[in-house]
């Protein structure tokens, strides 16, 4: 069975018909050519298709497309690209920080952790607490436990870990300056 | 000498050359190379694991709308036989485990491919099989050689009467686990026969090594085959071997002729198809004087491989070359079984052989009432134990000294059991690190200035994610005398100059030294004033001190353990290593090559297990929920120092290989950390929290 849909994927609208089986992650990589959030599980496992979906980061393959019709989509490649589409240049500050802080090898999980990482820090800002904030009630404070903790749904199989957290803890500090 | 090169872009720390690419997600791997209207291969593997295919039923895949066609062994085309029996795919009805393929289908869609795959019936004829892994088994049997080409069984005086005379002995059996390398990436290949030939956009770690093992079975000339990997998503050596999807893809863009067909394997597929490491048993003897001088030493290794295809880790390698003692004896034993085909897994040999023995080393330092960090220096050979050669460099005294400045060794309480805090028992441990260095003469580059005066370097080597697109950068400014800027490099197709596989550590000293090679020689031609058109191409030659020289890295590793009194929870916060490893090319992405391979033997030590169910021959917990890799909460502080090490012998770069040794050792330390931390003696692995509560 198919379906007609529409996504927003980078600020650029596609229309498509899917087979209603279709994950957004195959939507995106076979459907519309859009490869920046990559498939390493299919099972929710990994993280490493993770996007912005409707400004919340999420696991594509575990999102049926036809159940996403009209939404908006952030891929790293169009994080921070603004009003003009997306660049050729890294535009978010997350990217600058990874690059900075080798939070990658392979970069085969990058753009996930990297979509994951801003959908975190938005969560943080709202005051969202996780398993090891102190005191639910209080605001929590993004020191490398909580960001730790936070990431652990993104595996990197290269072993970044310690870049990545410094890379978002870099990137989080100049947010609270 | 070997002529070494002056350093000037070389031990800077650019970042990544591939990065921007990498962090957008823009940088095309295999599956995302654009072809026009592929189609999608899904596999179909046996659910028996001895026995024969009698019949298979296609009539139901076939039926359904945008299925192309079904492969399988009564209809695939020909294979030339006798070459690689892993990769000669339904050429027969004969199943060797389980999970092998025995069919594919091909169709328009992935979703229609996975749902018709699943359509298809096979009836078997099984027959009764063995997959029961042990030490204990009496068919074992005695390799020809182990993983390379190295000699199975070494020994060196009489280890038995060493052992029975010595007045400090350890003599205890360890065990590591089945454990899978599991890239991020999954191993995918996209393949395009047409009339041109054969091109395999392919995720390996080799784009001329997969040439060389795919060609001959498909019956091609390798001239006529190419593949192409500009951005590879990890490989940790299961990217390192043709596997069988390979030949799979190839087989269906046969079929298709001329449509492209993509086929990407499942996580779960990766558990059967791709290799893993051979679990291992290792019965390990030190004896030893009063004051911790070995006098003798011996590792006996059991391990299984695949009745279909041999492959004999390399297990007791390490135990040769690491200490000294008078008398020595390493020994592999296999056991064929109807299991999947093991193959190399990071440091194959090294990694799981210097579990067993590093960990015996902390029991002899504990019966000799010894620092374990001062044993090891105490047995610290002048010369290469097993060959008697000098070693080109080799400064382990200075790494385990220097690693415990840096981690505080000296502030250590001896005993175990012996610091409680807040519920947890902390303990800290020490193990060495070594990793040969291996080197591929007849590796070929290609230095030309472009028609608008760049220097282009083009060479068939692959960055699997170790930093090759940006070391080899550095290293071609300087061999040719020219800031990195303007350098381009070209690297992951066959139809660049022959080179070997990112594998055995030896990407930036084969790739490295051909393209000082091609760079020396292109200034001797062409001198200082070479212009654009101009173009030199150069192979490696044999290294000459490599038969005068024994060529290591070494290393120590340094960790801090927490075990819950209660619930038996263990934690690493804090793991810390020092290298001797030669000359370092570029400190950023160096530190992460080394930081991952800690990380990964951290994951080894507490987590990593493929759990094998033997009645029915397939892992268990083949997914990345069941079996755990180490995530972002379980990897603290992890920090690699290494030594301003020269080596003029290994090769021009001086350098001796970083992407294994990370890994060779972790586990070990942990091991020792846990017992200081609990005063319980964990010889296997992993560490679950099982294991301390017993």
């Amino acid at each position: 069975m198919d379906a007609d849909i529409t996504l927003t994927v980078d600020g650029e609208r596609r229309a498509l018909t899917v087979d209603t089986r279709v994950t957004l992650l195959d939507a995106l990589r076979d459907r519309l050519g859009v490869t920046s959030p990559k498939k390493g599980c299919d099972h929710g496992q990994c993280g490493t298709c993770t996007v912005l979906l409707d400004g919340r980061r999420a696991t594509t393959c575990l999102a049926f497309a036809v159940a996403h019709d009209g939404a908006e989509i952030t891929t790293s490649a169009g994080l921070g690209a603004g009003d003009g589409g997306v660049g050729a240049e890294p535009a978010h500050p997350l990217h600058r920080a990874f690059l900075e802080h080798d939070g990658f090898q392979c970069g085969y999980c990058t753009p996930g952790q990297i979509c994951s990482a801003a959908g975190m820090l938005a969560e943080a800002e709202a005051g969202w607490p996780s398993a090891v904030t102190p005191d639910v009630a209080e605001r929590p404070a993004l020191d490398e436990a909580e960001i730790r903790e936070r990431m652990s749904g993104n595996l990197c199989r290269c072993g970044a870990y310690p870049g990545i957290v410094a890379a978002i803890l870099g990137v989080a500090e100049g947010r609270r300056t | 000498m070997t002529g070494l090169l002056r350093p000037s872009a070389v031990g800077r720390s650019p970042v990544r050359v591939d990065g921007p690419a990498k962090v957008t997600g823009r940088a095309p791997y295999a599956y995302e190379q654009p072809v026009r209207e592929p189609a999608y291969v899904h596999p179909v593997q046996a659910t028996i694991a001895r026995g024969r295919v009698t019949a298979i039923h296609t009539g139901a895949a076939l039926a359904l709308d945008g299925v192309l066609t079904v492969l399988t062994p009564e209809n695939a085309p020909h294979l030339e036989r006798g070459i690689d029996p892993e990769l000669e795919i339904l050429q027969s009805p004969d199943v060797a485990f389980r999970g092998q393929l025995v069919g594919a289908v091909v169709a328009e869609t992935p979703e229609v491919a996975r749902q018709a795959a699943g359509l298809v019936r096979i009836e078997y004829e099984r027959a009764e099989h063995d997959c029961v892994f042990s030490a204990d088994r009496t068919d074992l049997y005695r390799p020809e050689v182990v993983n390379p080409s190295l000699p199975t069984d070494t020994s060196d005086g009489d280890v038995g009467t060493a052992l029975r005379d010595a007045e400090r002995t350890v003599v205890a059996t360890y065990t590591t686990a089945m454990t899978h390398n599991n890239p991020m990436e999954p191993h995918t290949t996209v393949a395009v026969w047409d009339d041109d030939g054969l091109t395999l956009y392919d995720s390996t770690q080799g784009v001329h090594a997969m040439r060389e093992s795919v060609a001959p079975v498909l019956g091609l000339d390798p001239g006529v085959v190419r593949v192409v990997a500009p951005y590879v998503g990890g490989g940790f050596g299961s990217k390192g071997t043709a596997h069988a999807h390979l030949v799979l893809a190839a087989l269906a863009a046969k079929r298709t002729a001329g449509r492209p067909v993509k086929l990407a394997l499942t996580r779960q597929q990766m558990f059967s198809l791709v290799g893993y490491r051979t679990p291992t048993v290792q019965r390990v003897g030190l004896g030893a004087d009063p004051d911790g001088r070995l006098t003798a030493l011996s590792v006996d290794v059991v391990e299984q491989t695949a009745r279909i295809k041999e492959f004999a880790e390399q297990t007791g390698v390490p135990a040769r070359k690491v200490y000294a003692a008078p008398n020595r004896r390493t020994t592999h034993r296999l056991a064929a079984l109807d299991v999947p085909v093991p193959s190399w897994m990071r440091a194959p040999g090294e990694c799981p052989g210097m579990f067993g023995p590093e960990v015996a080393m902390d029991e002899l330092a504990q019966a000799c009432d010894i620092d374990p960090v001062e044993l090891r220096i105490r047995n610290e050979p002048e010369t290469d134990p097993e060959t008697g050669l000098p070693f080109s460099s080799r400064d382990l005294v200075g790494c385990l000294r220097e690693g415990a400045d840096r981690f505080g060794w000296r502030r250590r309480d001896p005993r175990p059991r012996a610091r409680l805090e807040d519920g947890w028992w902390v303990g800290t441990g020490v193990a060495s690190s070594t990793y040969p260095v291996h080197a591929s003469p007849g590796t070929t580059a290609t230095v030309r200035i472009s028609p608008d005066g760049r220097y282009e370097v083009l060479i068939g080597a692959v960055d699997i994610g170790t930093g090759a697109w940006t070391a080899l950068t550095q290293i071609a400014a300087d061999a040719l005398g020219v800031p990195a800027e303007d350098v381009h490099l070209h690297i992951g197709d066959t139809d660049l100059p022959e080179a070997p596989v990112a594998g055995g550590s030896s990407g930036t000293t084969n790739w490295g030294s051909a393209i000082v090679a091609a760079a020396r020689s292109f200034r001797e031609k062409y001198g200082p004033d070479a212009g654009p058109g101009d173009e030199h191409t150069a192979s490696t030659a044999e290294n000459p001190f490599a038969q005068r020289y024994a060529m290591r890295a070494f290393g120590a590793q340094f960790a801090e353990v927490r075990v819950h009194a209660d619930t038996g929870e263990i934690r690493v916060p804090r793991l810390l290593g020092v290298f001797a490893a030669g000359r370092i090319v570029n400190p950023r992405t160096a530190r992460s090559q080394l930081t991952g391979g800690m990380t990964m033997g951290l994951s080894m030590a507490l987590h990593e297990e493929s759990v094998f169910d033997d009645r029915f021959g397939f892992v268990v917990n083949h997914d990345l929920a069941e079996y755990h890799i180490a995530t972002c909460a379980d990897v603290r502080s992890v920090e690699a120092y290494w030594r301003d090490e020269h080596d003029p012998y290994v090769n021009p770069m001086g350098t001796k290989g970083i992407g294994e040794i990370g890994i060779v050792g972790t586990a070990a330390a942990i091991a020792n950390a846990a017992h200081h931390a609990t005063g319980a003696r964990v010889r296997d692995l992993p560490m679950t929290p099982d294991k301390f509560c017993e």
